[in-house]
């Protein structure tokens, strides 16, 4: 199943947030650098999420950032970002975060089967873990199984 | 049968939990669809459905249903998954 496209320009190893929201747009200013969504996405995850509350905080550890479809996404795309000091999003369980995805679709219905295969790295439990550690964007890459371009 | 996903924006969180529900249901040897969409038509998508996953932050936004609500909390714990709907349908 084909993983969004994660060049080395959508991954941000050791960046300090101040807080979730500053987490949030690290993630979306990824996915400007490598053509996946316009400079507002970031703005729109972070409503997500003062909409919704925490939810985006998937596992412990782990959060995936992203907001709907629309005239922000300019194509599939993820992006990682890994903190150098964790932030809390305010779960009850999942906090503090470590790793922060962005995820932008371009259109709905066709998801799924990159967002499977998203799910899946992270079936391996140890996966955010090393995604932490990783000391380069290549690192990043080759946990997440994507082959460099 | 048919269980429903439910999360903000049906695309990220309810797109996992499809998938991780998808791999406990089969490890659980048990038929069903499962669908993902986003909290906004929860009535219309959940209406002929028997078990909503989601997280705590959607059941109060769910209302009133027919459907069994299961909170999951961590979207990759299929033994948390497994369990919860093992409870559900047994």
């Amino acid at each position: 199943m084909p993983l969004p496209p994660l060049p080395e320009s959508a991954i941000d190893i050791g960046a300090f947030a101040a807080d979730w929201r500053a987490a949030v747009s690290l993630s979306g200013d990824a996915l400007v650098r490598s053509g996946a969504a316009k400079p507002g996405y970031a703005g729109e995850m972070i409503r997500m999420i003062e909409n919704f509350g925490p939810y985006v905080v998937i596992a412990p550890g782990l959060a995936l950032a992203h907001a709907r479809p629309g005239p922000e996404v300019i194509a599939n795309g993820l992006s990682v970002v890994t903190l150098s000091e964790p932030v809390r999003f305010g779960h009850a369980h999942n906090d503090p975060v470590r790793v922060v995805l962005g995820l932008a679709i371009a259109e709905s219905g066709a998801h799924l089967a990159a967002v499977a295969a998203v799910a899946n790295i992270f079936n391996d439990s140890s996966a955010i873990g090393q995604i932490a550690e990783a000391t380069s964007a290549a690192e990043v890459q080759q946990i997440m199984g994507v082959i460099p371009s | 049968m048919k269980i429903v996903t439910i999360c903000g924006a049906g695309i990220g969180s309810s797109g996992v939990l499809k998938v991780n529900a998808e791999r406990a249901l089969r490890a659980l040897d048990l038929e069903a669809t499962v669908v993902a969409a986003d909290v906004s038509t929860v009535k219309v998508v959940a209406a002929d459905a028997q078990i909503i996953l989601t997280t705590q932050e959607f059941v109060e936004a769910i209302g009133k249903t027919n459907a069994d609500i299961i909170v999951v909390v961590n979207l990759f714990d299929t033994s948390e998954l497994k369990q919860k709907l093992e409870s559900a349908l047994g």
